[in-house]
């Protein structure tokens, strides 16, 4: 599975990084956000984007699979 | 609960916003500067001494209410986090660069937005210099801007900013700061409206991610139109309120409004100030919630914007505005001064240097 490791960084980063491996994985992408707002900024793209997401909370943040 | 899950919400959470400013303008803030987190920042580093502008010095309560607001509301909700670690120095000349160019301008972000409303043309101006700006740092990002990564931090890290502005207020209550006795730091609304219009407006804006840089940020970027719906609320609010006090006033060089009308001032000011608000991850506003809910690398910004004005303060950057020489009935033309021109295109050259000398493949 393709994973986007954005803990840390500054917005936009971890919603810019997110759409870039969208456009280029074929199958499921977890991605790995710190702050609440981000992991519903990531949760929102999918859905814009047509697909679903489950998250789950992690030590250092969150943990979002789309596909 | 969330605010930012609905573009309902987000316009009115900004409402509520544009509610406080226009509450905070009528019971004595300078009229069209209600809010302005520059402003704000700037009278406060002088009622610390940090500059001698005697008619700019005031502790304003509604910095150290907004820093708490964000705190009080992130650890209610789960959402502080006490961070650092993301180029803290860089982080602290962007603050510099704000304020800098707010000041040539006369007003952040916030404040032009309420200039706007208030049919001040030059803020329409200088709303091209921002959007240049903040396009200018969008294509950075694109191009792979990253300041890096922040880390956990000791919960405490996190506090020491919101526990500082508290002792500024505690401070200035007790009178031992300075306090403007003329000019626009001597006009503020009761010190407890202050505090509570603060809180207030700090939690929403916490709870509806408010920002200015970012609202045209991700139209540019995603054509997603949330964070702009937030400023939207609090425009038309302000615009309601100034029609009804009579304060819209359409035109230039409009006497009394603490605005000038050097065009190309005002863009460059703004354009520097939405350029290195993109770099920071935010605008003022954004700084001081993001400060608030734990973030050390928001808290060295705000320092250095504590820093830029007294800077400007000092050395003659900050512009004069338009005023009416109360013996000759003559309005004097308000300007932005040689040494305040230097140095936004300082500002300017700076934001390019460290927009594409940080690059995202090299943070490991």
């Amino acid at each position: 599975m393709k994973e986007v490791d954005a803990r840390g960084l500054s917005c936009p980063e971890p919603i810019m990084l997110t759409a870039e491996a969208l456009k280029s994985a074929n199958g499921p992408v977890k991605v790995l956000v710190s702050e609440p707002h981000q992991k519903t900024n990531v949760e929102k793209l999918a859905k814009d984007r047509g697909k679903k997401t489950t998250t789950k909370e992690i030590d250092t943040g969150f943990e979002i699979v789309i596909e | 609960m969330n605010l930012y899950d609905s573009r309902k919400k987000l316009a009115v959470a900004g409402v509520l916003c544009g509610v406080v400013a226009a509450v905070l303008a009528y019971f004595g803030n300078p009229a069209n500067m209600a809010f302005c987190i520059a402003c704000f920042v700037r009278d406060m580093a002088g009622s610390l001494g940090m500059h001698q502008a005697e008619v700019v010095q005031y502790a304003r309560p509604e910095i150290t209410g907004l820093v708490l607001g964000a705190f009080f509301i992130s650890v209610a909700t789960k959402e502080y986090r006490s961070t650092a670690g993301s180029s803290p120095m860089i982080r602290f000349i962007l603050g510099m660069v704000i304020m800098i160019g707010s000041l040539v301008f006369l007003g952040c972000p916030l404040r032009m937005v309420i200039r706007m409303s208030a049919g001040d043309l030059n803020a329409w101006v200088a709303l091209v210099g921002f959007i240049l700006g903040v396009a200018t740092g969008t294509f950075a990002l694109k191009k792979g801007f990253s300041l890096g990564r922040s880390h956990d931090t000791g919960k405490e890290s996190g506090a020491v900013l919101p526990i500082l502005l508290i002792g500024v207020l505690v401070l200035g209550v007790m009178g031992l700061l300075k306090a403007s006795e003329a000019g626009p730091g001597s006009m503020h609304a009761p010190i407890i409206l202050s505090l509570l219009g603060g809180l207030v407006f700090g939690a929403l804006a916490q709870k509806a991610r408010m920002c200015f840089a970012g609202g045209i940020r991700d139209v540019i970027l995603m054509k997603n139109f949330d964070l702009l719906t937030v400023i939207g609320g609090v425009f038309v609010v302000m615009l309601v309120f100034n029609l009804a006090m009579g304060k819209f006033v359409v035109g230039f060089d409009t006497p009394g409004i603490i605005a000038h009308s050097e065009h190309l001032w005002n863009i460059l000011g703004m354009y520097a100030v939405g350029f290195a608000a993109v770099l920071a991850g935010g605008c003022p506003l954004r700084q001081l919630i993001l400060a608030g809910q734990g973030s050390s690398d928001a808290a060295v910004t705000v320092l250095g914007l504590f820093v830029g004005a007294a800077l400007c303060h000092n050395l003659g950057l900050a512009s004069s505005g338009t005023a009416l020489n109360a013996e000759t009935g003559e309005v004097v033309a308000g300007a932005a001064t040689p040494a305040g021109k230097i140095a936004v295109i300082i500002c300017i050259i700076v934001c390019f240097i460290i927009a594409f000398t940080n690059k995202r493949e090299n943070v490991k």
